[in-house]
């Protein structure tokens, strides 16, 4: 018995259903820390009616979007407009596979984890862009011509500063990154200014543009209500809606944990109490708090603004900042 | 960036530097739409982002205020001028007695007249905290319309124990008021305004120093002097163009001439000009709460001799008030009857509104609803 759950098809499995549980449980769940946290930066409870401090209502609200229909307007590409929001949530799964949650806590610790990743987000775009393109509706067209332009303006400092970190640690192996950085604090890649003095700079470029791929506040450009009422999801309802909504918070997980692992030493722990995993889950949704409290203090950018942010800015201190550790490296 | 092309009447016209004349949808922003705020549709020519032409269409909420106007006598009717502009109702029943009490020639005591100040100015400051969540609102930042609020129910409390409304305040009647404020009210006054001014600064704090509001706001949306007098465009939209041009300086009345308050104007003409005025507005109302409250004379509230069944004399009669959003002006020609023969209502939003579609021209979608949320519109007030 014990031989048979240590074979390789049942762990997998067991990661399987765990990552699925972890994904959902937490979608459900950042809903109700984003719903608590924007009652509390805006001095009201938020949600306190379904259950113990409205800790029911991500369910309740599971069994509303549930309940309703699905509908499928009339003249749309209706197996694109069926398949976007799977094409949205599926790579956000598969992502964290190779994500190291522990010492020895990973799916598949395979040595191109960070490609992998990579590769796979950028499916996030194409989702977007085939929900938009097959809603047949003018909003969502040009929410949906919005987040290709955002995408790729955001891709490309996202990946600099990604290669920076490769050529630093010299490896893609996410585990390997981790242990890269044991010790306390001041050896997590953040804060090794020693190795590029710019290292702070480069973790707050890869926040930022973690915010603008995910489509976040102040990059919400996709979904800004005030402007094309919910953007490429108008057309859609029901668990259509849910797991593109899902599938945000999702994504959210995954770029906190990717942002973890790069620069905030995963699961090491800084003190040496307590086991890795709860310190990788504590730094993660630290970001993830800070992702919050973004959304609710900033308005949105105007995506011209956003554009310039990541051309004028981002793109030239991330290539700098790429120059300045290989001619670092190359000097010690 | 925005383009800020020369007008043009005709599509082919726009020029192919633009992008436009090549390629157009109908974008149809509301009836129903968030930012809109009601039930205003404007219909935009796009090309791509670029609005092409923004052709408001008003009319879903026409109520037929003015014919209402002409069919009840003015002591019936005083109720509907509140519904009118909702936000800015005490200024909009102001206009109403006014008209009536000068054509009548009933002289409003002055502790009246005061308290009028008093209570106009607590809802024009309420009505631009609405205004400022609801722009932020537009902008994509949710906080600070909860914060808005919460400075707001302050003065709802106030005047709801005075008034016993909370929005839609019918508590100025022709000849005074419908009664008088005790202390409990004048105290919450002043706590208010003690409340007020440190929160005016936290928001100056939070919002206009914020980076991303002000690349949104600066140099968006340029309404010119020139656009300003061709539409007649009144209220916070002229003076964010540099016209300072306020109804409490230029046409006194009430107990207007009597305070000490300066009529804050930007020359620039863009959002972030029309932002600031209000935001300076809602000091200057504070300055001149304050004032008000030192002065306050005693006695009655109600003019003595008002007849019960008012026939005005024949004519033809005006008045204004500074509205929140603007001019607001009521003309009533009289043929010596109980009931007006024409009530003009001059409403300040459909003239603000009016310049939307000239302002608008070329303009990206996103930079177009942050000009339209400048112009704070009330659309029961367009269609009256």
């Amino acid at each position: 018995m014990l031989k048979l759950l240590s074979t390789e098809p049942v762990r997998l499995l067991a990661f399987l259903v765990g990552i699925m549980a972890f994904v959902g449980l937490n979608a459900a769940y950042l809903v109700w820390v984003e719903r608590k946290g924007a009652g509390r930066f805006q001095r009201r409870p938020g949600p306190t009616e379904v259950g113990y401090a409205g800790l029911l209502q991500p369910i309740a609200d599971a069994i509303k979007l549930l309940s309703k229909q699905l509908i499928v307007p009339q003249g749309v590409d209706a197996a694109l407009f069926r398949v976007a929001p799977l094409l949205m949530m599926a790579p956000a799964l598969m992502s964290l596979a190779v994500i190291p949650f522990g010492p020895s806590l990973a799916a598949r610790n395979i040595n191109v984890g960070l490609l992998l990743i990579f590769a796979l987000g950028s499916i996030n775009v194409m989702a977007i862009m085939l929900g938009g393109w097959s809603s047949r509706n003018k909003y969502a067209i040009m929410s949906a011509a919005r987040v290709v332009s955002q995408n790729v303006a955001y891709e490309i400092p996202t990946l600099l500063v990604v290669i920076t970190m490769i050529m630093i640690t010299g490896t893609m192996n996410l585990n390997e990154i981790v242990r890269q950085q044991a010790g306390a604090f001041w050896h997590w890649n953040v804060f090794r200014v020693w190795v590029n003095p710019l290292m702070p700079v480069t973790f707050l470029i890869f926040f930022i543009c973690m915010l603008a791929e995910t489509n976040r506040a102040p990059f919400d450009m996709a979904e800004a209500e005030s402007e094309l009422v919910a953007g490429a999801y108008t057309e859609y309802s029901s668990m259509g809606f849910g797991v593109f909504f899902m599938a945000e918070y999702a994504n959210i997980l995954l770029g906190c944990s990717l942002a973890t692992v790069l620069f905030l030493g995963g699961w090491q722990s800084p003190f040496g109490i307590l086991p890795g995993v709860l310190w990788f889950l504590i730094k993660m949704y630290f970001l993830v708090f800070a992702v919050v409290w973004v959304r609710w203090t900033f308005p949105r950018t105007q995506f011209y603004g956003l554009l310039n942010l990541s051309w004028k800015l981002l793109i030239p201190v991330s290539l700098f900042t790429l120059i300045l550790s290989s001619a670092i490296m190359k000097l010690y | 960036m925005t383009t800020q092309e020369t007008i043009v009447s005709n599509l082919a016209d726009v020029p192919r530097s633009n992008g436009g004349g090549v390629e157009t949808f109908v974008l149809n922003v509301g009836p129903q739409h968030p930012a809109t705020h009601g039930v205003l549709r404007v219909k935009m020519t796009m090309d791509g982002e670029y609005v092409l032409r923004a052709e408001p269409v008003c009319g879903y909420i026409h109520r037929m205020h003015e014919k209402m106007g002409e069919n009840r006598t003015y002591a019936q009717f005083l109720p509907n001028t509140s519904r009118i502009d909702y936000l800015s109702a005490m200024t909009y029943t102001h206009a109403w007695a006014g008209v009536v009490e000068r054509a009548a020639k009933i002289q409003p005591p002055p502790r009246a007249e005061y308290v009028r100040v008093i209570t106009s100015e607590l809802n024009r400051i309420s009505s631009h905290l609405v205004w400022w969540g609801a722009f932020l609102l537009d902008l994509g930042g949710f906080t600070p319309l909860l914060y808005a609020f919460d400075d707001r129910e302050m003065i709802l409390d106030l005047l709801e124990r005075i008034t016993g409304a909370r929005l839609t305040y019918c508590y100025y009647r022709i000849g005074g008021l419908y009664n008088d404020v005790d202390e409990e009210f004048i105290e919450g006054t002043r706590k208010f305004v003690h409340h007020m001014r440190p929160r005016l600064k936290m928001y100056r704090e939070l919002v206009t120093e914020n980076i991303i509001f002000r690349k949104r706001l600066i140099d968006i949306g340029p309404i010119s002097q020139e656009m300003c007098r061709k539409y007649g465009a009144t209220g916070p939209v002229i003076r964010g163009s540099g016209i300072p041009y306020d109804v409490r300086k230029a046409e006194p009345y009430s107990a207007y001439p009597e305070f000490d308050f300066e009529i804050p104007h930007f020359r620039e003409g863009d959002s972030m000009a029309r932002y600031l005025v209000r935001m300076e507005e809602m000091a200057q109302s504070l300055r001149i709460i304050e004032q008000a409250l030192d002065k306050l004379p005693s006695g009655p509230v109600m003019a003595e001799k008002v007849p019960r069944v008012l026939k005005l004399p024949a004519g033809d009669y005006c008045y204004a008030v500074e509205a929140a959003r603007g001019r607001f002006m009521v003309r009533i020609v009289s043929d010596n009857k109980e009931i007006a023969y024409r009530a003009k209502l001059r409403t300040p939003c459909l003239s603000n509104l009016s310049l939307f579609e000239e302002a608008s021209q070329g303009m990206l979608l996103p930079d177009a609803l942050a000009l339209m949320g400048s112009l704070d519109l009330v659309i029961p007030d367009i269609d009256r």
